[in-house]
């Protein structure tokens, strides 16, 4: 698909966005209807009966589900876990090809665990503060709680989304390709706020986070940035942080790698160096073509991916379709969404959705009607710092392909005359 | 047939709460309990300091007065960290031998007798490749790419084995270490070469220099 731009493509038009292929993206919910015997209802939801014409009896009653809520039993989309050989140390991806705005529901949150999933009584968890402090301090959640808190809404993004795709195009999904990033509003208090408690020493210039998971998994988090943005969250969207994402207590760093953002977390220690984990030495490193690594290569650069049309849809017809999809940088805000239907020949700048968030998923919307022949669907974003996001082709030529992580590329999607779209490298 | 169950579950909220948080014993929450006249649900407890708890607000110099001073001891009980310079090491020591014999029973399942990994386990290959991280097979191990020995014994005191994490002791942990790194030319492989906080802190891995620090943005601008 290298060479693409000879064919035809569709033109960007300047009809207004109106939802028309919203339809088109459910379709895949009401296989599960299809057949009228009792199917076990998706996760998260409740089966009841379908009324004939709900508007001639009364609907289920108030609470019905026991006062929780749940959603309905026509929508099916599941976070999907990549094969690892060990299903203890895994990661699941969110459906971004459903996606809808900025958020992740709390449910499809992408996961990474290094241990499983602990199972924490919040009654006994205590957060403790040492190392180079003048006052080694010890909290309970109930302390964290009644201290001063901000609620951010923020993007996390494994360094490891899109590890199959540096050779060539492996998984057919945008939720494969792009799946291990999300966003949500996470609320806790700011931990500059825990370290002006404790009396932060001169001499230091790191913290280790530590989880109380199996792997105790532990990263260094350099003081400045400790003391920038970075919040001790026990709140996600709203509501207490789902147990896969660190109940009842996570590190947030936003705009670094998800790895960084440690779970369970029972543990600060300020030192005056790194303390060179694991998880920043043998692994989350970046190994260049010279045999080298790089190392705390923590901010995730800026990234952007088209999540409809995506790979494996099939686009039933030519005509009006809304490309659309997420942008998002953990430098800061997103400034420009660049798409291209030609290969990257030609681009035409999308709508993004406000308020556009520093270190947040940006939404950005292009009308565009397909024409019925070939074409390669790329978006390329710019963020607020003027970078670009590169292609493969330049990421390679600096890194090689081994570096495994950080894959920050433009990522292109074929049209084929059929209408079946797929993962491609143009 | 829903509203039936509705009916239990709250009356098993207003009811059996309580009870059950006397026992000590809950593992769930209950539901939140009902106020009397109105029927609302109970906002949740205003959460109390620990400080307040102890009877005083301390420590009296933070502005809070939340939360309390962490004792020596409760740091000392999840203090695990171990730095490259040998900080954070603990006192003990083994042997290469001892280390051999701890492998073949505790390791050898995952990581393989020959050290080469199962990768159907998702366990890695912990010794060889030296040379290769330049080539189109990048072998990492251990030996090739970890630049630090505290990181081997750290992870494995930390997290090792798998199948019963955290359980080794710093005994057990040095011997492993006498054996893996002895295996992969490191440090001596005679049965009798031990492994201490201070010959720990003195190993110089064969890729200490091999890392470097992040240059991005290196594209895009």
């Amino acid at each position: 698909m290298r060479k693409t731009a000879t064919a035809k493509w569709g033109m960007f038009n300047g009809l207004t966005r109106r939802s028309l292929l919203m339809g088109g993206v459910v379709l895949g919910g009401s296989a599960l209807a299809g057949g009228r015997a009792r199917a076990e209802a998706p996760p998260g939801a409740i089966e009841y009966d379908v009324q004939t014409d709900p508007t001639k009896e009364q609907g289920r009653l108030i609470l019905d589900d026991g006062g929780y809520g749940s959603r309905s039993q026509f929508e099916n989309e599941v976070r999907w876990r990549y094969p690892t050989a060990s299903p203890d140390s895994s990661w699941s991806m969110t459906p971004l090809a459903s996606g809808q705005g900025i958020m992740t529901p709390s449910g499809l949150h992408f996961e990474r665990h290094h241990g499983g999933i602990p199972t924490i009584d919040p009654r006994t968890h205590e957060l403790i503060l040492h190392g180079m402090v003048n006052q080694p301090m010890r909290f309970t959640m109930d302390d964290l709680k009644r201290l001063p808190a901000v609620s951010k809404i923020h993007f996390i993004e494994c360094s490891g989304n899109g590890l199959t795709e540096w050779a060539k195009p492996t998984l057919k999904t945008v939720q494969g390709t792009h799946g291990l990033t999300s966003t949500s509003e996470w609320t806790g208090v700011r931990l500059s706020t825990l370290l002006e408690m404790a009396g932060v020493q001169d001499t230091a210039a790191w913290i280790l986070a530590e989880g109380a998971d199996a792997a105790v998994m532990t990263r260094s988090v350099p003081i400045d940035k400790a003391m920038d943005d970075a919040i001790v969250a026990y709140a996600q969207n709203g509501e207490a942080l789902r147990p896969e994402q660190g109940y009842p207590l996570r590190l947030l760093l936003p705009g670094y790698e998800g790895n960084t953002h440690i779970k369970w977390l029972r543990r600060l220690d300020v030192s005056d160096k790194p303390f060179m984990t694991r998880e920043e030495t043998s692994k989350y490193s970046d190994l260049m073509p010279d045999g080298t690594a790089r190392q705390f290569t923590l901010e995730m650069d800026a990234k952007s991916v088209i999540t409809f049309p995506s790979g494996a849809m099939k686009l039933p017809r030519a005509g009006f379709y809304e490309v659309t999809g997420i942008a998002w940088s953990g430098r800061g805000k997103i400034a420009k969404v660049d798409v291209s239907a030609d290969g990257g020949a030609t681009w035409h700048e999308a709508a993004l959705d406000g308020p556009v968030l520093p270190k947040c998923h940006t939404r950005f919307r292009l009308p565009w009607t397909w024409t019925g022949e070939e074409a390669v669907l790329q978006s390329r974003t710019v963020d607020e710092t003027g970078y670009v996001q590169p292609t493969l082709e330049q990421l390679i030529e600096v890194r090689g392909l081994k570096s495994v992580y950080h894959l920050n590329a433009i990522q292109s999607w074929h049209i084929a005359p059929d209408g079946e779209v797929t993962n491609v490298h143009a | 047939m829903f509203t039936h169950n509705l009916t239990i579950i709250c009356v098993l909220g207003t009811l059996a709460g309580p009870a059950l948080a006397q026992e000590g014993a809950r593992t769930v929450a209950a539901l939140p309990e009902t106020l009397e006249e109105t029927g609302e649900r109970a906002p949740a407890e205003v959460p109390q300091s620990s400080a307040e708890e102890v009877g005083d607000i301390v420590p009296a110099n933070t502005a809070y007065g939340v939360g309390q001073p962490a004792s020596e001891d409760e740091i000392a009980a999840i203090d695990i960290d171990v730095m490259p310079d040998g900080r954070g090491l603990p006192e003990g020591s083994g042997t290469y031998a001892e280390g051999e014999k701890l492998y073949e029973t505790i390791c050898a399942t995952c990581h393989g007798a020959d050290m080469m990994g199962v990768s159907e386990l998702g366990a890695p290959q912990l010794i060889g490749g030296r040379g290769t991280l330049a080539s189109d097979q990048p072998v990492k191990t251990v030996e090739s790419y970890w630049p630090y020995a505290s990181t081997f014994f750290d992870y494995t005191h930390r997290a090792m084995p798998m199948t019963e994490a955290g359980s080794l002791s710093a005994d057990e942990v040095y011997a492993i270490s006498a054996y893996v790194l002895g295996k992969a030319g490191i440090t001596g492989s005679e049965a009798a070469t031990t492994l201490d906080a201070e010959s720990m802190a003195k190993i110089v891995m064969p890729n200490a220099d091999g890392f470097v620090a992040d240059p991005r943005p290196d594209i895009g601008e």
